[in-house]
């Protein structure tokens, strides 16, 4: 029983709600196999490649920031590896550390200029997107001479980063699962997290009580713009090759995962476990309807009402997190 | 006898052409309330951000227990014990008691790399730091601050500076917002305050809130200050009249006088 009263009062509420809703809609509505959708790899691949840059961007959201260059970083992480390893025939060792080296690189220059500037971090790494976005494409086109750079990485890269579990489920799966666990702790076990909370609520009164806010800004922007390049990375070991422009669609994907999982679009309140749960939502909402009879054509509309739902829901469930124990006199 | 805690002297600030502070000189004793008032505008809010090092007046000096202290930042002046509370309080809604009231100072249990957040210790200290101020309707450090009402988030960062140590209490127009029973429940806690031995400075334009716990009573107007005095001195009618500005106030009953003799004409 405290257990579920606790999770009511908790950012994740709401998505475990949707979570649970959308199942059900497509399993009683859309007449879904229920085996077929639960073991099915396409919505659970989806969610992980996702959920890897969710996890640092929604604690940037939680720190009243947000990120929006992991769009070009995604394809920036792939192209790095794939030129270094692949055209250049470096050991994939160091085409890896080139991919989160250039992630270190575009985090600090996200961090440095959102602290150091008061131009809102949305405009900031929108800036940092279509310059980076500027560099993929001309340094594939000039030092490849193609989009799609061929990779092929040696078997151990492949079973750490590269691998498909019975032939369907993408490995990066596990460090999907992993990074929540890492990311859990840090929000929610430590002062670093504490500090981020205190930040989204409000930046100058954390100041002033002694919380280092630039330092805390700009390593998440680094893990933000590294986790991106991970899952680039990753992407070019799986597949032997790149894409210059697959990272766009994430933006929107991302950003609605996060905010479905209770994360306050304006700061202050959020958890990882809702961030998890938001992305897993919004990827079966994504993938799932394929598994249903419901025509492809309303694919978008069923999606946007589960995000709107999801909103509201969210709404209703912080309110109740503030009133709760108010009651009792 | 013993030194101020604080002290001013003659401190001037002008921002570029505009002098928004002239000759101000005030002192605060350990146990004392000193009650700042003064209507919009008459550099409250300015004085408030020189005793909280958030400002570095043009001119005069500060004192504290007697030697001259220059606060650079408002790091240093809450370093030496002086600790402001804005009016809504808790300024982080969206956290729970517990994460609030030590951020920047988090326990841990734990060693080395593998330090973590001690929650239940700052979920316990929290509460009880709350309850020695005779709250005793807050007992779940996990509430969020945005939960509680104006007048127990207003309790709750009195608290918390006095549980890190608050010499001098800043209350930036700490009843402004609130009810008449909230106001009163606030009232209690600055006289608890000053009970521990806190020196209070008190932040109104409310003179009967100021009358209820203040020692010492100093009126701003215009930058300057008009009136220094003791409780008792003046009455809560000469008070008022002080801040509006004594003949501002005479004009205007006239004018009204006036209006009503030709509007009862025409």
């Amino acid at each position: 029983m405290v257990l579920i009263r606790n999770l009511f009062r908790s950012p994740a509420a709401a998505s475990v709600l949707s979570l649970v809703a959308t199942v059900a809609f497509y399993v009683l509505v859309g007449r879904a196999d229920v085996l077929a959708l639960v073991s099915a790899a396409s919505w659970l691949n989806f969610a992980a490649n996702l959920g890897i840059v969710a996890l640092p961007v929604g604690l940037l959201m939680v720190a009243g920031e947000i990120d929006i260059s992991f769009g070009a970083m995604i394809p920036a992480g792939a192209i790095t590896t794939a030129l270094l390893s692949g055209t250049y025939g470096l050991p994939i060792e160091i085409g890896m550390l080139g991919a989160l080296s250039l992630g270190v690189i575009v985090g600090l220059v996200n961090g440095i200029l959102s602290t150091s500037t008061k131009v809102p971090s949305l405009l900031i790494t929108l800036g940092t997107l279509t310059v980076m976005q500027g560099i993929v494409l001309w340094a594939a086109m000039h030092l490849a001479g193609n989009a799609s750079i061929p990779l092929q990485a040696p078997a151990w890269a492949k079973f750490l980063f590269g691998q498909l579990i019975n032939n369907s489920h993408q490995v990066i799966i596990a460090w999907w699962i992993i990074l929540v666990g890492v990311f859990g702790l840090l929000l929610h076990k430590t002062s670093f997290g504490n500090w981020i909370y205190a930040m989204g609520g409000d930046k100058t009164s954390a100041r002033n009580a002694g919380v280092p806010t630039e330092r805390v800004t700009i390593l998440l922007f680094v893990f933000s713009a590294v986790s991106a390049c991970f899952v680039g990375m990753c992407g070019a070991i799986l597949f032997n090759t790149t894409q210059v422009s697959g990272g766009m669609s994430y933006i929107f994907n991302v950003i609605a995962s996060i905010v479905v999982g209770g994360v306050l679009l304006s700061g202050g309140f959020g958890s990882v476990m809702g961030i998890f749960i938001g992305t897993l939502t919004f990827s079966i909402v994504n993938k799932g309807i394929s598994f249903t009879k419901i025509n492809p054509n309303w694919a978008n509309l069923v999606i946007g009402v589960v995000l709107v739902l999801a909103m509201v829901m969210n709404e209703y469930f912080r309110k109740r997190a503030f009133h709760y124990g108010s009651a009792s006199k | 006898m013993t030194h101020p805690i604080l002290a001013l002297n003659h401190i001037n600030k002008s921002f570029g052409p505009i002098d928004v502070l002239h000759d101000i000189s005030l002192t605060v004793r350990a146990g004392e309330v000193l009650c700042l008032l003064g209507d919009n505008g008459a550099g409250k809010s300015t004085l408030i951000k020189i005793l909280s090092g958030v400002h570095i007046p043009t001119s005069g000096t500060i004192e504290m227990d007697g030697a001259p202290v220059s606060f650079q930042s408002p790091r240093d002046a809450s370093g030496r014990g002086i600790a402001t509370v804005h009016q809504f309080g808790g300024t982080f809604p969206l956290m729970s008691i517990g994460r609030s009231f030590f951020v920047g100072a988090e326990p841990t249990k734990g060693w080395g790399p593998f330090k973590i957040f001690d929650r239940k210790k700052a979920n316990e200290i929290a509460i009880k730091s709350i309850r020695d101020f005779g709250i005793t309707r807050i007992d779940d450090g996990e509430r969020l601050v945005g939960g509680l009402s104006g007048g127990e988030r207003q309790s709750l960062a009195i608290a918390r500076a006095v549980y890190f140590g608050a010499r001098v209490l800043i209350l930036d127009e700490p009843t402004a917002a609130l009810g008449v029973k909230q106001a009163a429940h606030v009232l209690r806690i600055v006289n608890q305050a000053k009970k521990k031995g806190l020196a209070v400075v008190f932040i109104t334009h409310q003179v009967t809130h100021a009358m209820a716990v203040g020692d010492h009573f100093a009126v701003l107007i215009r930058g300057s200050i008009a009136a220094d005095f003791k409780k008792g001195d003046k009455t809560r009618e000469e008070i008022t009249d002080l801040m509006a500005g004594g003949s501002a106030m005479a004009e205007l009953e006239a004018e009204i006088e006036s209006d009503a003799h030709h509007a009862h004409v025409a």
